[in-house]
């Protein structure tokens, strides 16, 4: 056997290669270019912008300018309100997220046991959540009017004088939960999905160790769907921290003095209960030009979200390698 | 090494970028050089106006758009509406403004004008020879920002006293309340309780935040200025603001705080054929002149009167004095045919035939006195109240602010604190509320 080498001629095939490399190069990036201009465009400007701007006097209107750190010292010093309205998004954070999880996970868990009339029922509980925000706050505020709404009239005839809901400071937050857990159908379908996964032989194998219904669920579902609980869980936080419309409309609406949004001088109704830190950052951007605090306060929330999500992730990466360990 | 300073590159590359873009999306729409001259008979021109009216309101609008262009055949009109002040904002941002902005509130006019964002209209006036005393001085007045004429009044909002004449047969009362001692003392007597306690009709609702009781509406009756003669917030420094909110704590424990927010949380929407008023749930109450036209809708069976609101007790030259505010037009900046849009401006603030018309079909106050005087005006005995009092020249708008309304929100959320007894110690607390404002308006300051 022969073998034959091909001479090499370096002066000539390293560009050659260079050049194919550098086309090659070239291709992927106008493959990946519309990923690229959308990136650019939607995510890494305005951030950028946002970060820029947070350290500007800026009124939309006229170019910006430099302050500083004047705005972030505002924010932690200066503004009564935006604690407030922090502490409100915290609320929603901390108590829709679990009762959102929670309740997305139960009925789905009914839905999955179910033998008839399966169709008809998972279609029921998803529907509130394609009603629109607007609307369907709008119905929720009527119902729960305490005056003249249909809940607290039948609380009523059972012997219960109801709670004056959007109306009172502190029964505005629970009533916003109540709408939001309404209309949590698309995170209902994502857990009836994630339950209907889970391997039956697992539930099998469970059961003929002894183990009862509430065993298999703490020892076999619960470890199955665990990921999509994850993204249930931050899901569910990112969209408290983003919670705005339900709650400037039901604030608006409950004050008997709905406006145009455009219009509208005072938010947060009754004593500033339904103003998230969302709302009030429209409010400081939109209606009193403060664009640049906007833009300071819309970090603070990024640097939050990104915080939240950051640490479930690990600390549930964290569950699972010591479950893999185990 | 080439990677990262390839990285290094594109990332350097990206900022540039970025800036560029974030500089030419902060100097969008530039400022006009001067007065632009109207059209020829023979240039065809397109105007846009945006106003925040639709459905019927917008239709009266149009109805007198067609009137100019009746009298302007070149100047084509596109009526834009529900385009409240966060659209035209953000269409001057986009260096795409309306021609003709039309803004439902003074109260951003601040801003507006301050920013350059709606153009000075004192060169247009001066060279059309514009005799801007033919319109009402308080509008004049509203328009203007630190000397600056960046709008021009059309039609205005007044707000006074509307009582049920019902209930003040049944209750023996001949006579409104003049002073605010004198509205206690009936609110008093015109109040019904149910068997229960709880508050079946109020003789007047005391609750701020609650259909047309706002600090700002209340402040004018009892001489309360916003802002000393430096622009700083005198809330805590005005004795009148002190006298106001203590007649009103009076109120509201006659009432009683929890049944106050029992009664209020049932009421119907403010704008609405529920309005407490209209459905006889409040015996007097203060609102502009347009509820007038709400009530000829949805409750033509009530019997009503309407007054100037009453004053403060140790005020008594005051009476006739009340809350207002009004509907502004001007041109935004990089408007694209400004010479026309002036003309549109002027002839929708100072022609009397258009200002009548928008007048009976808005059910607003003209802003002319020619207008104001004019026997086309339709006024009904309850309406002819408010024509009255915009004549008065001791009205009182709330001032412009650089930041909006964002001080009405700070006076309002102290107002709830205060009448559910959050607040110990008025005087104090009226302080912290100025240094907030001021703190809050200075964080707009360059």
């Amino acid at each position: 056997m022969t073998a034959t080498l091909e001479r090499t001629e370096p002066g000539r095939t390293a560009p050659a290669r260079s050049r194919r490399a550098r086309r090659k190069r070239l291709q992927v990036i106008a493959f990946m270019s519309p990923w690229i201009i959308g990136f650019s465009l939607f995510f890494a400007y305005p951030l950028l912008a946002t970060g820029y701007f947070s350290f500007t006097s800026y009124d939309l209107l006229s170019p910006p300018d430099w302050v500083g750190l004047r705005n972030y010292a505002y924010l932690l010093f200066g503004d009564p309100v935006v604690r407030i309205a922090a502490a409100n998004t915290l609320w929603l954070v901390l108590v829709l997220t679990v009762l959102r999880v929670v309740f997305a996970l139960g009925v789905a868990a009914v839905i999955a046991r179910l033998r008839r009339g399966v169709g008809l029922v998972r279609t029921l509980c998803y529907l509130p959540a394609l009603a629109p925000p607007v609307a369907a706050t709008l119905a929720f505020t009527f119902l729960f009017n305490p005056g003249t709404g249909p809940v607290n009239g039948l609380l009523r005839t059972l012997g219960i004088d109801g709670p004056l809901w959007f109306n009172d400071p502190a029964w505005a937050k629970p009533a916003l939960t109540l709408l939001t857990l309404w209309g949590c159908g698309e995170l209902m379908i994502i857990m009836l999905a994630a339950l209907l996964d889970v391997p039956q032989e697992l539930h099998e194998a469970a059961a003929l160790d002894g183990a009862g219904p509430i065993g298999r669920f703490w020892h076999v579902t619960l470890p199955s769907i665990a990921p999509v609980l994850l993204f249930g869980v931050v899901n569910s936080i990112i969209f408290s921290l983003q919670y705005f419309t339900q709650a400037l409309v039901a604030g608006a609406v409950a004050s008997g003095q709905a406006e145009v949004v455009g219009s509208s001088k005072v938010v947060g109704f009754p004593d500033n209960a339904t103003l998230t830190f969302p709302a009030w950052l429209y409010q400081q951007g939109f209606h009193y030009y403060n664009m640049g605090y906007a833009a300071t306060m819309a970090v603070v929330l990024f640097v939050f979200s990104l915080g939240f999500t950051a640490l479930l992730i690990r600390r549930m990466r964290g569950g699972t390698n010591a479950e893999e360990v185990a | 090494m080439r990677s990262r300073s390839q990285v290094k590159r594109g990332l350097l590359a990206l900022a540039t970028a970025t800036a560029a873009l974030v500089a030419a999306s902060c100097t969008a729409g530039s400022a006009a050089d001067g007065p632009q001259p109207a059209p020829g008979p023979d240039e065809q021109v397109t105007i846009t106006v945006s106003s925040q009216f639709t459905d019927r309101e917008l239709d009266v609008l149009n109805r007198v758009l067609d009137g100019f262009h009746a009298k302007h055949p070149n100047i084509t009109i596109k009526s834009q509406g529900n385009q409240d002040d966060d659209k035209i904002t953000q269409a001057i941002r986009g260096g795409n403004p309306p021609d003709v902005a039309i803004s439902a509130e003074t109260i951003n006019l601040g801003q507006f004008c301050s920013s350059g964002a709606w153009q000075d209209l004192g060169p247009y006036l001066q060279r059309d020879q514009v005799d801007m005393n033919q319109i009402v001085k308080v509008a004049q007045e509203y328009t203007a920002y630190e000397g600056k004429r960046c709008a021009m009044p059309l039609l205005a909002d007044v707000y006074g006293l509307y009582y049920n004449a019902e209930a003040f047969a049944r209750a023996g009362i001949t006579e409104p309340p003049k002073t605010m001692s004198e509205l206690t003392d009936l609110a008093k007597r015109l109040t019904e309780f149910n068997p229960d306690g709880s508050i079946k009709v109020a003789g007047f609702l005391p609750v701020l935040g609650s259909q047309a009781n706002h600090p700002w509406n209340w402040a004018p009756h009892f001489g309360a200025s916003w802002m000393d003669a430096q622009g700083k917030s005198s809330l805590g420094t005005d004795p009148a603001w002190q006298e106001m909110y203590r007649w009103q704590k009076e109120l509201v424990d006659f009432y009683g705080w929890d049944k106050l927010v029992q009664f209020t949380s049932g009421l119907g929407q403010q704008y609405s054929a529920d309005n407490a008023f209209q459905r006889g749930k409040i015996a007097m109450m203060i609102d502009g002149e347009y509820r007038t036209g709400f009530i000829d809708q949805y409750a033509p069976e009530l019997r009503y009167g309407t007054a100037p609101f009453p004053v403060a007790d140790g005020k008594p030259e005051l009476y006739g004095t009340g809350f207002v505010t009004g509907t502004i037009i001007g041109i935004p900046r990089g408007a694209e045919n400004a010479g026309a849009a002036w003309e549109l401006v002027r002839y929708l603030t100072t022609d009397t035939n258009a200002l009548v018309e928008l007048g009976n079909g808005l059910k607003n106050v003209p802003t002319t006195t020619e207008a104001l005087h004019d026997p086309r005006v339709e006024r009904s005995e309850q309406y002819q109240t408010f024509l009255d009092l915009f004549d008065n020249p001791q009205l009182v708008p709330s001032p412009p602010s650089p930041n909006g309304s964002a001080y009405m929100k700070s006076a309002e959320d102290f107002s709830v604190k205060w009448q559910s007894g959050q607040v110990g110690d008025l005087g104090a607390g009226l302080r912290d509320l100025d240094a907030q404002i001021d703190a809050a308006k200075a964080l707009g300051g360059n």
